[in-house]
Order: structure tokens, then C-alpha cells, then sequence
């Protein structure tokens, strides 16, 4: 019986359980190479019926996100001079012109904004209050734990009922701040169960010498416990950051032509006469890109974030 | 889930540090610390929920400004519980609820499981099959669209390809018989991997000598599974529960984009039918009364299933 | 980069208040739907910035999101927009609610008359309370729902044999509603060049006012009316007369036998899409389409005719789109905004406009000698302009509107329910609507 284990599983068993892990990955993977895909095909060959598996790349789609065109009469055509680059040309060769930028630029610049400004805020104030929590006698702290994550269960458009009215009493109705201080608030609840976790797991002994060595309380804090709770802190950055980024309820309720975020503006992305397809896969491609980086990055600490600290491996 | 966190910081606190502090005390350090959290926490959620309350009593309307206010006392309580559109919009979401929540502890229970055969490269496809659940869902929402397009969509391309099926004979989100389930199977795609990541912790929390001891006692495998595999994840699959069915009570992004309620009002979840009444007919009292019935709703739910996950904890 | 635009914009705001008027060059937002005649109306007030020296901003939403997006700007006070291009049915809340500067005065101080603009266009984009002289916007955009339909598949002899062989007419632009069915079911299914096509392209959508816009078509000309005509806000045996529900039948029937499947969520784009990739015979849209389908590639020229909404037992009517243009209550700079309809309400600008584009109500450029055979679809929108109806123009238009869309889909899409217990149904809402704000 040497080398066999009962909780080992069998060479068999792992091949079948491969398999089927691999099948579900590859099913559950198509619908984002499809959109990935669609990105780079020409209208017509995003509407081909049946859809089209191989397909002449064209950069079409992304020209359509960025720029909005309007339609040229053949002798308006005439008066113009070639097309210089080749953004320009794909444009002309349906007729049109390039009217300017559109606005999927400033609605991205928006979501980095918004999602940057609130990610700091949100794991600054945390951070603070986790290590509070995690090293001091609070007065009711467990009821001041539980309302941080209650926060957290309402439905957001129930939240934005208020929240519209008072930001409209303070002027802060699609505020590039007005987002920021209310993305912050709903993230703070993350920040401080997830950090408090990471905090909860630097030894205290640390600390103690360092107090004992003359430091302050406030020293000791940003000497010791800060460069101990670096890996959390970040991922625990990054969890805010994709939330903020995602984000859509309020953000489609609170925010129209100064501070909207993209996740409301890419589904409103339509051609000129008539839904753009691949201009909608181009921008949702460009969005959901860096998630999926930092998804990647943040593998080991997934789990974490997804149950505001709960579990952990 | 709250408590095992609280236990910890109770103990973590040392009682000796206090005194060896010089400048501000620890009160004070403390206080300093959670104010700033508290006081953005106040102004952004609970002075706003007051407010929602005060105004539930009202006939406020947002878009009226010089309409007079009149506390009409639970006339828009009574008129919410009564109306039997809520009811149905209620109906929708416990269908969602149910089915979502069903199949996602189905296959995340099953993928868990198959991953913690621990197959050469599981590291990777666990990454990948994570991929869905980390995008924004008003996007995901808005491509399925696209996907589910009966002429030109791939879902129904493939399912046609598999079932010889016509793919421009059925519309998942047209057909008021398709559409509830055209809502289950996206979301369904998307936070499987949720589950599945909560059950593999699960999985792995169990320690191999269980299984020894197990399998010294001539247990079978099947029997093995029942009466050690499955209570001990059991915790972890009931918070997984409890995180989907608080998320999917709330859900609006991804229903609003893929199917905006209909046909009909068939896929109108409780979210959008509120968002429906606050923002598009500006019924502010009315909406406010509406979303105090669904903070109570999701709170005392929420509390109830908290209950029962701890006397399965502790069990 | 924002910032300073912001910085910019409340030193504007700060001036405005010490009195500085619009001698100073301005920055100024208009806010539409964004479309085609939207980007013909950036390139037309290029003049104006010109001649003004302000600077013109645009904010365009789709029109799926339009009206949510607009009113919510609108009713949280914000300041994004000076100009607003608001759909016909706001103008009830807007004037009651003060969210639009009356112009009354203004027109009077500057020469410009009502009475140069078609009367269903003042009626419809401008005045509130309704056939009253009080005007909220100028009306800038003359729309209407009407059809386009393909004049190459419908010469077809072998076609045109065919339909006559089945159903004793010839083959051409419906002459009523019962012969636009006819042709819908005619077409769908049928194989036109190797490729499969359906009847119609109609309005389905859900989510904002599509299938509401569409489905009044058929109401309208079967007998629907808003009210009792001798008693406002009456409208039992009016709204589910028996003529509206033979009428909203005749939707559901249309939508079951004559168009694509899927199509269970369709407005404009959608429509557009089908038409101009040749999976339907007929359309139903917005006449605002007609100069792109004109020049399309794939079905303009010749391949399409237009017609107006064909009549029904009850009439011929059509429902009024269009939308008119209004100042913003709340925009600090109302001057400059106010010069801007002044310079737009020009005779020689709105001829220019409705050659770019655009549609012109004024009555100089649709009334002129030479306008029905400038462009093949002239004709079929000076009909369908003369024919027009509108939804519920009052405040609480989003309400009455959301419990259409409900009723109407539910039973057109989804296929439950009566068409009888649909319009009861809009009957039962409606009231509670008016009971609520008072009315009744």
C-alpha cells in the first residue's frame, strides 16, 4: 500500500474532473472572446447570419467608438481633400466624415476619476478605522461593525432616492465629487471588514516592541503596522476599484453630462442610423480589459474580497 | 460570519497597551480613527434613510416644486401592499431568487468539487472561469443582449447547432416564457464562479484525517460525501447563499440592460418597478415607502438566514 | 481638463450674478437626442457661434435613454443643459413645474409669430395648456411616424402576381391599414433574392415609449380617443371603446403574422437596422429617417417609396413625434440661449436646416410651391403632418406613459391577457393618475 493515500484522488479521477473543468472554462469563455471578437468586424459581418466564426479584421468598430462622423453627399465628397490617415479613410469609405472625438474618451476619464478618487478615500478612512477597530476598545464596536456592513445591503436605487435629493439641495448632482463621496461610502464598509481582517493578522508583538523602543502610537502605526498591511492594503484597493469602476445604479441615476461613468454610456453607444455592434464590443472590450488583469493579479485574494473578509484560504 | 470576525478583535486587544502611550490616549487615537468613517457613513446612508422614511408618509414629488407637502400618514404603504403589480414584480424576484441561487449552488458545489481533485493547472482554470463575476454587470447585460439575438446572437446559434433547433424560431428575451429564464441562465453564468470559489474554501478547510479516519471505518465513498463532505462545507455554501440572495435581492444593472422588465412586465424585478417609480414617474413618497418595504424586507431576511448559518456553525 | 471647464463655468455662473449680460462670449450646452439630425444641427450652428461669438456645447442621449436621462437633469436641477430640445409630451411638466422660461415675450420683443409654424407643430411643441397662446419652446423639429417600404420588391411582377392571384388587389403602398397587414403577411417568410424577409418592421420596445408610439397608429385610426371630447380626463368608452380594441387587435395580429422574430424590442435603430439590411418589406419609423434611407446604399434611390400612416375605419391620424426647442429654466445663461432660438427661428436658417437634415416646421420652407417634389419623401410627411395626433402632454406624462407600455406589451408581446383587458387596464391606471393629481 506505499504511496497510496485515501484522500489522494486517482490518476482517473483527476483526468475526468480535468475535463470537465476545462469544458465549463471553455463554454464560460466564449460569450467574452465573442465580444472580444465582434470588436474587430465590420458591421455587416457583426449581423451575418449565420454569425461568423472567420471574418476580415477591421479596426472600424474602435474608429466608431472615438470619433462621431456625419453623413457627405458624393459632391460635398468632391470639395474634400484625400483622407490623411487611416481612421479617416475607413470613415470615408462609408461616405462619412469625422465630426470629432466622441464622448467614450471623457466617459472613460470619468470611470478613472471617479473609480481612483473613491478607491483612495474609501481604503484611507478604512484603514484607519480597521486598525482602530482591531487594536482598540471601541465602545459598541460589534454594532458599529455590523451597521458598516448593513450599509451595504440596500438596494442602490432605493439609496439614490435621498441621495438625488440632497445632492440637488448641495449642488452635487453629477459632480465628479458628488460620485467620489458617495463611492466611497459604499465602499468603505468592504475596506474596513477586508482591511481589519489583514490588520487582525499582524502579530501584535511587532508593535508592542516598537512602543516599548519610544515610538508613538501614530509611529507605530505607520512604521510598523502600514508596511505589514501592504499586500492587503492593495488588494484591497483593487476590490474598490473594480466595484467603483462597475458601478452602474447610481451612476446611471445620479450623473448625466459632467460626471457620468462609462458603464452607462457604453450601452447607449449607437451608430448613425442604427445599432453599432462593434462599436459597443470595442468599448466594453477597452472597459472590461483591465478587470480582467486585475482579476488575474488579484487570484490569491479573491475569495477574500468577495466575502468582505469572511472567508479566507 | 460577523460574530467569528468579532471574537477575534475581542481578543486581539491588548489590555496593557493603553497606558504606554504617550500624546493622545488610545480613546482618543480610536475615535480620531473611526470618526471620519462614522460621520461619511452618517451623511451618506442613514441621514439619507431617515429622510427616505420621513418622506414615505409624504405625497412628495421631486419634480413638483411648488406642490404643497401633505403627510398622508401609510396611505403609500397600503397602497403598495395592495397593489398587485408589486405582487408580481415580488414574484419575479423570488423566481430569479430561487433558481439563480439553485443552479449557482449546483454547479459552483460541482465545479468545487471537481477542482479540488486538484487536477494538474486547476490554478489557471480557476482564474478563468473566475473572469465573468469581476465584470461590470450593466455591460455584461448589454452584450448578452447581443448574444441572445435570435438571427444574428451566438446563444441561439449554438443552441440551434445542438438541437437542430431553428435559431430564428425562439427570442430568450422576447418570449414572455424564455425571458425569466433568459435573466437566471446570464446571471447564472456570471456568479457561479462566486459560489464555486466559497465551496472550494470549503472543500479545502476540510483536514485529510477526517477522510482517514473515514475510510478505517469502511464508510463508502457516497457515504463519505453525505455525511462528511457536504456538512462541512455546509457553513460556506449557506454564506455563499446569503451573499447571492442579498445581491440578486437588489439586482437591477444587468435585468434593466438585458431585458428592461418585459416582455411585458414578466422580467420587471422589484429594483427596476421602484427605479421605475422614483425616476421615471418621480412619485418620490410613493417610491420612498417602496424602498423602506424593501429595507425591512432584505434586513429581516438577512437576519433570520444569519441566525440559522450560526446554529449550522456551531452545530 | 474638466476642472477648468468647471472653474470656467462657475466664473460665468459668478458674472451672470453681478449683472454682465451677454455681451460676453458665452459657453452654451444643447441638449438632444443624439441622431442624425442632431449632427446636422452641430454643423448648422457653427453659423450661429459665428455670428455670436458664444461657444455651443452638445449633449446627446439615445433616444432609448432620452427621456430618462433629460428629465432627470431636468428635475434635479441641473445645470448641464441652456438649451433643451425636450420631446413633445414634457412640455405639460416643464411649463407647470417651471423648468422652461415662457417665451411669450420673447417672441413678441423679436417678431416672431406662431403663426408662421405649422399649427400641429405650435400645438404640439409649444404650448401648454394646450390650444392656449402660451408658448414654452419654438418649434424646432417637425416628426411624425409614417412608412417606408420597398418600391424594387414591390414591382416585381412575379410578386405583384402573385399578391393579386391571393388577395384580389395590386401589389403597391397599402391604401388602409387591413392592406398593410395583407402585404406584412404576404412578404414574411418569403425568400426575395435568396435570403428570407419578413413583413414589417414595427415598434415593440419596452423599456422607454417605443411600442406606445407605434401601437397609437392603429388605435387612433380604429377609434381610440384620449378622452371624452366634452369632458376632459372622461375616459371610459373612449379609451376602450370598441374601436380601440379592434384596433389594438389589429396590432397584436400584425406583430404575430408580419414581422421578424425577435422583433420584441424594437424602436428606431432597431427598425432602421432591419430596413436598410433588407429583412423587411415595410417599415415603421419616424420620418426623420427618411433622408438617411434616401441616400442608403443598399435601399435608397428608387428601391424605397414612403407613405403616410394609412387610415383605419375611424380615420387617418398618425402619431406626432417632432419635439420643440425651449430655454432651461436653470441655465445661468438664458440670454445667449434666448439669441440662439432667435438666430434658429431665421427663415433662411430653417430652410438651410430642413435641407441638412433636419425637419423644419415653419411654413415658409413646408408650405413653399417647390418643397413636395423636392425630395421623394416630401410629400408623404406633408400628409402625414396634416394628420397628426399626440400622446398626453401633462405632467404626469411619464406615468401615464409607463402604464401604456405595461398594458400595451404585455398583451401585443406577451401575449396575455384581452385586448379589451389591456385597455381597461390603461383605463383603471389612467384614472388613478388623474385621481392622484387632482383632475378628477
Amino acid at each position: 500500500m506505499s504511496g497510496y493515500s485515501v484522500t489522494e484522488p486517482s490518476k482517473r479521477q483527476k483526468w475526468i474532473a480535468g475535463l470537465l473543468v476545462i469544458t465549463y472554462a471553455l463554454v464560460t469563455l466564449m460569450p467574452l472572446l465573442w465580444v472580444i471578437a465582434t470588436g474587430f468586424k465590420s458591421p455587416e459581418d457583426s449581423i451575418a447570419y449565420p454569425p461568423k466564426v472567420v471574418f476580415q479584421p477591421s479596426l472600424e468598430g474602435y474608429v466608431n467608438l472615438f470619433t462621431t462622423q456625419t453623413r457627405i453627399t458624393p459632391d460635398m465628397e468632391a470639395t474634400l481633400t484625400p483622407p490623411k490617415t487611416w481612421y479617416e479613410q475607413i470613415v470615408r469609405d462609408k461616405g462619412m466624415v469625422i465630426a470629432g472625438a466622441s464622448r467614450y474618451g471623457q466617459r472613460f476619464l470619468n470611470s478613472v476619476i471617479i473609480g481612483f478618487g473613491s478607491t483612495f478615500f474609501s481604503v484611507f478612512l478604512g484603514t484607519l478605522a480597521a486598525y482602530a477597530f482591531s487594536r482598540f476598545k471601541v465602545p459598541i464596536k460589534d454594532d458599529l461593525l455590523f451597521f458598516i456592513l448593513s450599509t451595504r445591503m440596500m438596494p442602490p436605487v432605493a439609496v439614490a432616492i435621498p441621495i438625488f435629493l440632497m445632492y440637488r439641495q448641495l449642488g452635487l448632482s453629477d459632480t465628479h465629487l458628488g460620485m467620489i463621496l458617495l463611492y466611497t461610502a459604499v465602499n468603505l464598509s468592504l475596506s474596513v471588514w477586508l482591511l481589519k481582517g489583514f490588520i487582525d493578522e499582524i502579530p501584535l508583538e511587532y508593535e508592542e516592541a516598537a512602543l516599548i523602543d519610544g515610538y508613538t502610537r501614530f509611529q507605530a502605526f505607520y512604521k510598523v503596522v502600514l508596511p505589514q498591511a501592504a499586500t492587503g492594503i492593495a488588494s484591497t484597493a483593487i476590490f474598490c476599484l473594480i466595484f467603483a469602476w462597475n458601478e452602474y445604479a447610481f451612476a446611471v441615476l445620479l450623473t448625466s453630462g459632467t460626471a457620468q461613468t462609462a458603464p452607462p454610456f457604453i450601452p447607449t453607444i449607437i451608430g448613425v442610423g442604427g445599432q453599432d455592434w462593434p462599436a459597443v464590443a470595442a468599448g466594453a472590450t477597452i472597459f472590461l480589459l483591465p478587470v480582467m488583469i486585475f482579476t488575474i493579479m488579484l487570484r490569491k485574494h479573491l475569495l477574500r474580497g468577495i466575502t468582505f473578509g469572511a472567508v479566507r484560504k | 460570519m460577523a460574530d467569528n470576525t468579532i471574537d477575534r478583535i475581542a481578543k486581539a486587544t491588548p489590555p496593557g497597551l493603553a497606558k504606554r502611550v504617550r500624546g493622545l490616549s488610545d480613546r482618543a487615537i480610536a475615535w480620531l480613527f473611526v470618526g471620519p468613517s462614522i460621520l461619511l457613513l452618517l451623511a451618506i446612508n442613514i441621514f439619507p434613510l431617515i429622510w427616505t422614511i420621513r418622506l414615505s408618509f409624504t405625497n412628495f414629488r421631486v419634480n413638483r416644486f411648488n406642490a404643497p407637502i401633505e403627510f398622508i400618514g401609510l396611505r403609500n404603504y397600503e397602497r403598495i401592499l395592495s397593489d398587485p403589480d408589486v405582487w408580481k414584480t415580488m414574484q419575479a424576484t423570488a423566481h430569479f431568487l430561487f433558481w439563480t441561487i439553485f443552479l449557482q449552488v449546483l454547479i459552483g458545489f460541482a465545479l468545487a468539487y471537481l477542482i479540488n481533485k486538484k487536477f494538474k493547472g486547476n490554478d489557471l482554470w480557476t482564474t478563468i472561469i473566475v473572469l465573468p463575476m469581476m465584470l461590470s454587470p450593466a455591460v455584461v447585460g448589454n452584450f448578452w443582449t447581443f448574444l441572445y439575438q435570435p438571427q444574428i446572437g451566438l446563444f441561439n446559434y449554438v443552441v440551434g447547432f445542438f438541437s437542430g433547433i431553428d435559431p430564428s424560431s425562439f427570442s430568450m428575451i422576447g418570449s414572455i416564457h424564455l425571458a425569466p429564464w433568459a435573466i437566471v441562465i446570464v446571471d447564472t453564468w456570471m456568479w457561479t464562479p462566486f459560489v464555486m470559489l466559497i465551496c472550494l474554501a470549503g472543500l479545502r478547510s476540510i483536514p485529510d484525517s477526517i477522510y482517514e479516519a473515514a475510510e478505517i471505518d469502511r464508510a463508502s465513498k457516497w457515504r463519505q460525501f453525505w455525511t462528511l463532505t457536504v456538512p462541512m462545507v455546509l457553513p460556506f455554501l449557506m454564506l455563499a447563499v446569503l451573499f447571492r440572495g442579498i445581491e440578486n435581492f437588489k439586482m437591477f444593472d444587468l435585468v434593466v440592460q438585458l431585458t428592461g422588465g418585459g416582455p411585458g412586465s414578466i422580467t420587471t424585478l422589484t429594483s427596476i418597478d421602484l427605479k421605475r417609480e422614483a425616476f421615471e414617474k418621480w412619485r418620490t413618497g410613493y417610491a420612498s415607502a417602496y424602498a423602506v418595504i424593501l429595507f425591512v424586507t432584505v434586513f429581516g431576511m438577512a437576519s433570520i438566514y444569519v441566525k440559522s448559518l450560526n446554529k449550522v456553525k456551531d452545530r | 481638463m474638466r476642472i477648468s471647464k468647471f472653474l470656467i463655468s462657475t466664473a460665468v455662473i459668478a458674472m451672470s450674478f453681478v449683472g454682465t449680460t451677454s455681451a460676453v462670449a458665452q459657453d452654451l450646452t444643447l441638449c438632444w437626442a443624439s441622431w442624425d439630425p442632431a449632427n446636422a444641427l452641430v454643423e448648422m450652428s457653427k453659423d450661429f457661434e459665428a455670428k455670436s461669438g458664444n461657444t455651443m456645447h452638445f449633449e446627446f442621449v439615445p433616444w432609448p435613454n432620452f427621456a430618462d436621462r433629460m428629465l432627470n437633469e431636468l428635475n434635479s436641477g441641473g445645470h448641464l443643459c441652456d438649451l433643451m430640445i425636450g420631446d413633445s409630451q414634457w412640455i405639460g411638466g416643464a411649463a407647470e413645474n417651471g423648468q422652461y422660461v415662457k417665451l411669450n415675450d420673447f417672441f413678441d420683443a423679436n417678431n416672431i409669430s406662431m403663426d408662421d409654424f405649422l399649427p400641429a407643430t405650435v400645438v404640439g411643441y409649444a404650448e401648454w395648456p394646450k390650444n392656449t397662446p402660451n408658448y414654452w419652446a419654438l418649434p424646432a423639429f417637425a416628426d411624425v411616424v409614417g412608412w417606408t417600404y420597398r418600391k424594387d420588391w414591390f414591382g416585381r411582377p412575379e410578386l405583384q402576381k402573385k399578391f393579386k392571384a391571393k388577395y384580389g388587389y395590386p401589389l403597391d403602398a397599402p391604401a388602409n391599414l387591413e392592406q398593410l397587414k395583407d402585404i406584412a403577411e404576404f412578404f414574411q417568410g418569403r425568400e426575395i433574392d435568396g435570403k428570407k424577409v419578413y413583413g414589417a418592421a414595427i415598434y415593440t420596445e419596452r423599456g422607454s415609449e417605443g411600442i406606445t408610439m407605434g401601437v397609437t397608429n392603429a388605435l387612433y385610426n380604429y377609434g381610440f380617443k384620449y378622452q371624452n371630447p366634452k369632458k376632459p380626463y372622461d375616459l371610459e368608452g373612449y379609451v376602450n371603446s370598441p374601436g380601440a380594441v379592434k384596433g389594438l387587435e389589429y396590432y397584436k395580429a400584425l406583430y404575430d403574422a408580419g414581422t421578424p422574430p425577435g422583433s420584441s424590442d424594437w424602436y428606431m435603430s432597431e427598425d432602421i437596422d432591419a430596413y436598410k439590411s433588407g429583412q423587411v418589406a415595410m417599415q415603421m419609423n419616424f420620418a426623420f429617417i427618411w433622408p438617411g434611407v434616401n441616400v442608403d446604399p443598399n435601399v435608397g434611390g428608387d428601391r424605397t417609396g414612403y407613405f403616410a400612416n394609412p387610415p383605419g375605419p375611424a380615420g387617418q391620424f398618425a402619431q406626432l413625434g417632432g419635439q420643440g426647442i425651449s430655454v432651461v429654466a436653470n441655465s445661468p445663461h438664458k440670454d445667449a440661449a434666448l439669441e440662439y432660438i432667435k438666430w434658429f427661428a431665421q427663415p433662411e436658417i430653417q430652410a438651410r436646416w430642413t435641407e441638412m437634415g433636419g425637419a423644419s416646421a415653419m411654413r415658409s420652407v413646408v408650405e413653399a410651391p417647390d418643397f413636395p417634389s423636392k425630395k421623394p419623401y416630401n410629400k408623404a410627411f406633408l400628409k402625414s403632418m396634416s394628420i397628426v395626433k399626440d400622446f398626453w402632454a401633462e405632467p404626469s406624462y411619464a406615468s401615464l406613459l409607463l402604464a401604456m407600455q405595461a398594458r400595451v406589451h404585455n398583451y401585443v408581446i406577451a401575449g396575455q391577457g384581452t385586448a379589451r383587458e389591456a385597455l381597461d387596464g390603461i383605463v383603471k391606471d389612467w384614472t388613478e393618475i388623474f385621481e392622484d393629481e387632482g383632475k378628477l
